[in-house]
């Protein structure tokens, strides 16, 4: 790319994007939509696309695609056709390199603007003042959507029709029901994703409108201060860690440390698991606990190590070894006297008691509105600590469950060697497929695709782990003057300062700059993780390095120093809940995936969103991090 | 005309020790905080020290023991005589003269021990406080007015500095009560038509500060007026070069809820005061590394936070320094305070208009910058 000083300076076009060595071709297997191309070429060429590494922090497989037809549809509904956002419309959104890109979609017209802002006042005015009952009416709607999900079934097919269908004289055939149980799954999953904007936009502006209000009352005050003000402390975010902590004050109670410790954790998780679990049941503390443990699981375990976008994400019921390695460290923590307890009071009188000195501070006039609007915030905040559970993590959990369900009916028709090949078609190529299938079975030939399928999900395999390996670039295209889309700022952390630091982030030898997502400062080794997986590998004092990081690894959190991720603002999850837990974190660095190296020395400053490299490179000691300044790190929750 | 009331001639078995204890009060005292018995100047160190608030260390000497003095060898009866004769238009001569021929008498009159005596103990108490020996004390006046309790006399009276050793203290605690009577003083009394024997004249003796380090903070963000910060500006020695702009002093923010660091710049500090008359260089290594360490600019901004506190909440100017003399934990010491006046006499509006309600506001708000529909908006 040449530029000389007089052009503004850009990222690369989506055309000109790099596709990595043994990736090519990677664009045939995604629907062409979701793919760059010419003629959408010159509207792609107007807009800034980041990595929406948040949600797929690898490249996606074919099937794994729907994720961002699902959410970037459900994201355009709201904000474009329901409640009309003023200013800004849906985020499109494309495929590169199998990775997910998105694009904010201002609107400048001032006519359209006021016509847009009308009909937002009205429809989102409705639900800021039904708050409390719609979310209600809300849960009990994804309960059920819930429900519905789990209750499709892909009965595999006979060498007849049952005989059901004579003797209720139904008239079709039951193969009938494999393609619209499928598309039902479909169709549910979109809806999920439909009730997931429903409220979160408006959540975001009610959150907004405080976070201004205290940004002019206090131009200074740093965005997590006026976070913690309106932060739960006691939401379903933080349940599922809450679990592991009372299994691990159990399992201290029991005396079962020591068996937890030699059974639990441990990278052949599933067989320890099930070791584990006779040995347990061999005693009568063993078997109390199992109970408990047991008691938890759903649906407290159905929770994605990250957050539960891509098939082959295991989840805590899924891989046992996640949940009992951090139950055997919480239990080693209690064994050594430090109380991992939250302190549900304590967190929330300290927070109320920053909130009065804040108000304390404020004219007559100002405290009026600062009242208001931090009812406001904490009126919609729940949604936006607590929805990831219900979509992300117990939907998605279903969801992947019967498209696995249905790949096995796959591998039974014959059509696939095993049921992971699935993930390599993309929901239109399922579809096809299944079709083939069906009519082949009623025909009563052999299915006339199998060869077909089968070579193409084998040409596909070598392009998604080419694409696999490489890091996504943070941008594509022409960045605006101004970042004003507030959710690509609060959620994303994609601000006009980080999309400056990006484009000069290539020059830059001494560290990277990110988003402060929760205070303190702390030097150490990194450890470079993409996979939640890779958690044991992460040892006492280091510094992880992900490219997001999901609530569910907050028990590594008791291990880390500190965190840095790829994307992610200050109310993304990994800022949420390490400030939560009182570790460092800097969050939107773009590039530390890729710069990083697991061993490398780093200063991270959860204050001003700096990682500083101590050395050049990695270093073959990894000792246990300095805690640089004590005093900056808030309390331990 | 009442005779010795507060003062015995003699130290009875009675009276004696009671009475001496009068005569000296040290700021930490309960009763320093009396005006009437203080004067103001005392009265406002004891009232900081009683909120928590480090001051120079020090004691007040007493109006009972300035209305002892002038018992002394019918002094008041003498001054009485002279003064009765001045009337406003007598003329700046008359009032100097008037100076002349009181301060020769007081001077031959001297201190009566029962007078000195209190405060050379309570000299002595301050350098065994202080651990400082022969500590160096600065004696100002302290002076109140019978019927005029706020009358302000500030700038009227002299401040002497470095003052060392008791001898030396009395002697100066005595040129206070003679400045009463000085020409500039006597004019000015009479210009604003206060009878001279209506001044009661209370010292304050305090320890003289040996700024390793001082500057100012403010309470809130003087760039800003941001009222959830505080900002202090410090540099070696006095206070004076830092507010004399001579050097460019290190800076420290910090969050007024959290009491956290937010910033910390190391200014460019190459001259410092000592003794407050001419600056001298900072040598090269000192020069550009902070001259405050976190804990103590910490402990000034909880003082700081404290002091608005007591304020109702009105943003305070202060003045600081380290003391190197005296030990740590008790070494910072505040030297000033007044109310902020810049952002303070702002007119503040809050973020959004009253009248256009909420969902106008969150409109604006989720518009970003890109339209106004939130209302007016903000100005500044």
């Amino acid at each position: 790319m040449s530029s000389t000083e007089n052009t503004p300076q850009r990222f690369p076009f989506l055309s000109e994007a790099e596709v990595p060595a043994g990736g090519e071709g990677w664009e045939s297997m995604y629907p062409y939509y979701l793919v760059p191309s010419e003629e959408t070429k010159e509207h792609e060429e107007k807009l800034l696309w980041f990595a929406d590494t948040m949600h797929w922090s690898r490249g996606a497989h074919p099937f794994d695609s729907i994720g961002a037809e699902a959410v970037y549809y459900g994201v355009g509904t709201f904000s474009t056709r329901i409640f009309a956002l003023p200013v800004s419309l849906g985020m499109d959104v494309r495929v590169v390199n199998g990775y997910v890109y998105i694009a904010p979609q201002g609107i400048t017209d001032p006519a359209r603007i006021q016509e847009r802002a009308e009909v937002f006042q009205k429809r989102a005015g409705y639900y800021y003042a039904n708050w409390d009952e719609l979310y209600g009416q809300w849960k009990t709607k994804m309960e059920q959507a819930i429900v519905t999900m789990d209750s499709i079934t892909f009965t595999p097919l006979g060498a007849y029709d049952p005989d059901s269908v004579v003797d209720e004289a139904t008239g079709r055939s039951v193969s009938m029901d494999i393609l619209e149980n499928y598309h039902r799954l479909i169709d549910e999953f979109f809806a999920v994703w439909q009730y997931h904007f429903e409220f979160l936009n408006l959540g975001y502006g009610g959150y907004i409108t405080f976070f201004q209000f205290c940004k002019q009352a206090f131009p200074l005050i740093a965005d997590q201060s006026i976070s913690r003000m309106v932060a739960g402390v006691d939401v379903l975010a933080f349940r599922p860690d809450d679990e592991l902590r009372k299994l691990a004050q159990l399992a201290v109670e029991l005396d079962l440390v020591q068996t937890l410790r030699d059974g639990g954790a441990g990278t052949e998780g599933a067989l320890k698991a099930k070791a584990l679990r006779t040995e347990l049941e061999s005693t009568e503390n063993g078997r109390t606990w199992l109970a408990a443990f047991d008691a938890a699981r759903d649906p407290w375990f159905n929770y994605f190590t990250e957050y539960g976008f891509t098939h082959d994400q295991e989840t805590w019921n899924t891989d046992l070894s996640i949940p009992l390695g951090s139950i055997s460290r919480y239990a080693d923590k209690i064994a050594a006297g430090e109380d991992i307890s939250r302190p549900i009071e304590r967190l929330r009188e300290e927070r109320d008691e920053i909130v009065g000195e804040y108000r304390a501070l404020l004219t007559t006039e100002e405290a009026q509105q600062f009242d208001a609007l931090l009812n406001l915030a904490r009126t919609v905040f729940p949604y936006i600590e607590e929805h990831n559970i219900y979509v992300e993590h117990w939907s998605h959990n279903v969801f992947w469950k019967k498209t696995r369900e249905l790949a096995e009916l796959l591998v039974e028709a014959g059509l696939l060697e095993q049921a992971d090949d699935f993930y390599y078609l993309n929901r239109f190529e399922v579809d096809m497929a299944l079709t083939d299938v069906v009519q082949s079975w009623a025909i009563g030939v052999d299915i006339r695709g199998k060869q077909r399928w089968r070579a193409e999900i084998e040409r596909r395999k070598p392009i998604v782990a080419a694409l696999q390996s490489a890091s996504a670039p943070p941008a594509y295209g022409i960045p605006p003057e101004q970042i004003t889309d507030p959710f690509a700022v609060m959620n994303y952390g994609v601000t006009t300062e980080r999309i400056q630091e990006w484009l000069g982030a290539d020059q830059d030898e001494k560290g990277l700059a990110g988003i402060p997502g929760s205070l303190g400062v702390v030097e150490g080794p990194v450890r470079v993780l993409r996979s939640e997986k890779d958690l044991p590998l992460l040892q006492p004092g280091e510094i992880l390095v992900a490219p997001i990081t999901a609530p569910s690894w907050a028990a590594a959190f008791s291990v880390a120093s500190g965190v840095i991720t790829d994307i992610g603002g200050m109310m993304c999850h990994a800022a949420i809940v390490c400030r939560e837990y009182g570790i460092p974190a800097v969050v939107g660095t773009g590039y530390a995936t890729a710069r990083l190296t697991t061993g490398q020395r780093v200063r991270i400053d959860g204050k001003t969103g700096s990682v500083v490299y101590l050395d050049g490179g990695p270093d073959t000691e990894t000792g246990r991090a300095d805690l640089v300044d004590a005093a900056d790190a808030p309390a331990q929750g | 005309m009442s005779t010795a009331t507060f003062a015995p001639r003699g130290a009875t078995g009675l009276h004696g020790p009671k009475d001496h204890t009068m005569y000296t009060l040290t700021f930490t005292h309960p009763d320093c905080t009396d005006v009437r018995q203080v004067g103001g100047k005392a009265a406002s160190l004891a009232e900081m020290t009683a909120e928590g608030l480090p001051v120079a260390p020090g004691f007040a000497v007493t109006a009972a023991a300035y209305r002892r003095y002038r018992q002394e060898s019918g002094l008041k009866d003498f001054t009485s005589s002279i003064l009765d004769k001045l009337t406003p238009e007598s003329g700046q001569a008359a009032f100097d003269e008037a100076e002349r021929v009181i301060t020769e008498r007081m001077e031959s009159v001297g201190m009566p021990a029962e007078i000195a005596e209190p405060i050379r103990a309570a000299y002595r108490q301050l350098c065994a406080d202080t651990g400082v020996e022969d500590i160096a004390v600065a004696v100002r006046s302290s002076a109140t007015a019978e019927d005029s309790v706020d009358a302000s006399f500030a700038g009227e009276f002299e401040t002497w500095v470095d003052v060392v050793g008791e001898d030396a203290v009395v002697e100066y605690v005595q040129k206070c009560y003679v400045s009463v009577y000085s020409g500039r003083v006597l004019s000015y009394l009479a210009e604003k038509g206060i009878d001279p024997h209506d001044i009661e004249m209370a010292v304050v003796v305090q320890k003289t500060v040996r700024a390793r380090a001082a500057g100012v903070m403010f309470t809130l963000s003087p760039t800003t007026g941001d009222r959830s910060r505080i900002v202090l500006e410090a540099s070696w020695g006095l206070g004076l070069s830092v507010v004399g702009g001579e050097v460019t002093p290190d800076r420290y923010m910090l969050e007024k809820i959290t009491l956290d660091i937010v910033v910390r710049e190391a200014g460019h500090k190459h001259i410092e005061y000592r003794r407050g008359d001419a600056p001298q260089d900072v040598p090269e290594d000192r020069r550009d590394v902070l001259c405050l360490s976190d804990e103590e600019v910490i402990a000034l901004a909880r003082y700081g936070k404290n002091l608005e506190k007591v304020h109702g909440g009105a943003p305070q100017d202060i003045e600081f320094a380290i003391d190197e003399e005296l030990p740590e934990g008790q070494n910072l010491i505040l030297l000033q305070r007044r109310p902020e006046t810049v952002w303070s006499h702002a007119d503040r509006k809050p973020k959004f208009d009253a009248a256009a309600g909420m969902m106008s506001w969150i409109t604006g708000s989720i518009s970003g910058g890109a339209a106004d529909l939130g209302g007016p908006g903000h100005s500044h």
